[in-house]
């Protein structure tokens, strides 16, 4: 058996993990207990497959992915591995941009070539003078285009140049996707809990339209937060979503509001509601979290500690780029 | 004789009991500051490591690593009361998923034998 990594190939010995092979050639490849549990020496196959026992662990995003433990991998056959993730660059062209928000543009972009991306994931904007900015995907691999939101920043230079500059036919290179928090299909009848804030409302709208798609037929709960009600945004898209698919929810909730129509908004801090909500389920549930970090942190905490299982909270933290002027 | 690991249902269990474990660590005051990190997951993967050592089964422990892990800990006032806190835990943790009390007094012991590497006073 032969492993190739990074341009090299290494004679697997019987018996051998791939680690040890990769050690023994020479390579410097991180690692800790290998025990198959401190996930030191996560590597991802890109070619062939790798046997069950060396993604035992894993969360099943990651196995989805092609992500295994080298310490625990005997391989049975000769595969091609990477360190980090394979990143594909495309072309986009801007086909729609609707404003949907108070500061919230949807753009929709066609791609001149395939977008191997699961709904819920990331790609790296990037502008012609290399100005590059996270953007979640609110779309699902089988839309004709891909649909991405863009919160104006204060003094972002990125979201800035979209609202102000970007028009319809324009170009943009996308590069991807990237990011753990995506639906993988199985155990149809959980409970899926999907929980913003901001555009975090983008890859959520993904994951849960993904979901029914596959035919997810257990609830699918979707709470998104503002400050006022008005600070919401996509609701007409979410309530269609709701009379076309019945397991699904759409919980619009606000911080600061005096009084909600309990029908349509519920008050409160968007944490405290979801936990409220949820709390005798949680231990069987799915939990999507999507947003401000402060936000995605603390919840994921709160769940946890409520019963959710840590292997069951997949989270996307939009961690800020560098100083306010360089937000996105 | 089966390890506590094997007997307990092994991978698979060690993640239920890192759960357990790792939600009393959050939520004992005297500890919970050394364990409040960002990457919940990865600072659960070496907790799991550590449990499954502890119980006996695969494990390249490495009081060497232990000590390096902690030591920025050290600055932050780690010490022996700490170490009892964690281990107390840990004694609850097995309590509740029903080990019997002298496979429970050989995986404290074995938890107890790192507290040296923990709190950085192993000769190096």
């Amino acid at each position: 058996m032969r492993v190739t990594h990074s341009g090299r190939t290494v004679e697997v010995q019987n018996g051998e993990t791939v680690l040890d092979a990769l050690l023994r050639s020479g390579e410097n490849i991180p690692y800790s207990c290998k025990a198959g549990s401190c996930q030191s020496c996560r590597m991802r196959v890109v070619s062939g497959s790798v046997p069950e026992a060396a993604q035992v662990g894993l969360k099943e995003t990651l196995r989805a992915q092609g992500y295994f433990l080298a310490c625990s991998c005997r391989p049975d056959g000769d595969i091609e591995i990477e360190s980090d993730i394979q990143v594909q660059s495309v072309v986009g062209v801007v086909r729609a941009r609707d404003r949907v928000g108070e500061d919230v543009l949807r753009i929709r972009l066609e791609i001149d070539d395939e977008l191997d991306y699961a709904a819920g994931q990331f790609v790296s904007l990037v502008r012609s003078d290399g100005l590059a900015r996270a953007y979640s995907l609110a779309s699902i691999p089988g839309d004709p285009s891909l649909e991405l939101h863009v919160r104006r920043m204060p003094g972002g230079r990125m979201s800035g140049w979209i609202h102000e500059s970007l028009g319809v036919g324009d170009a943009v290179s996308l590069r991807g996707p990237f990011g753990s928090c995506f639906y993988v299909p199985g155990r149809p009848d959980q409970r899926l809990i999907l929980a913003g804030v901001g555009t975090g409302l983008a890859p959520l709208l993904g994951i849960a339209r993904d979901a029914l798609a596959r035919g997810h037929e257990g609830p699918v709960d979707l709470f998104h937060g503002a400050l006022v009600s008005g600070r919401l945004y996509g609701v007409d898209v979410l309530r269609n979503l709701e009379r076309c698919h019945r397991p699904f929810r759409y919980h619009a909730c606000a911080l600061n509001e005096s009084q909600g129509d309990p029908e349509t908004l519920r008050v409160g801090a968007i944490s405290d509601i979801v936990l409220s909500s949820v709390k005798e389920t949680l231990a069987t549930s799915r939990v999507f979290l999507c947003g401000d970090p402060g936000f995605v942190n603390d919840l994921r905490k709160r769940l946890f500690l409520a019963g959710a299982s840590m292997q069951e909270i997949h989270a996307d933290p939009f961690t800020p780029t560098g100083s306010t002027t360089d937000a996105n | 004789m089966s390890t506590l690991y094997e007997t307990l249902g092994g991978e698979p269990a060690m993640q239920a009991a890192v759960e357990l474990f790792y939600r009393k660590i959050l939520t004992d005051e005297r500890v919970s500051r050394f364990f409040e990190d960002v990457d919940m997951e990865g600072q659960m993967a070496k907790q799991k490591a550590f449990l499954t050592m502890v119980f006996g089964g695969p494990s390249e422990y490495s009081g060497k690593d232990m000590t390096e892990g902690h030591s920025h800990l050290l600055d932050q006032g780690l010490n022996d009361s700490h170490v009892d806190a964690v281990i107390e835990n840990l004694g609850a943790t097995l309590s509740e998923l029903g080990v019997d009390a002298a496979s429970s007094k050989s995986a404290l012991s074995i938890a107890e034998g790192a507290r040296d590497d923990v709190l950085g006073r192993r000769g190096s």
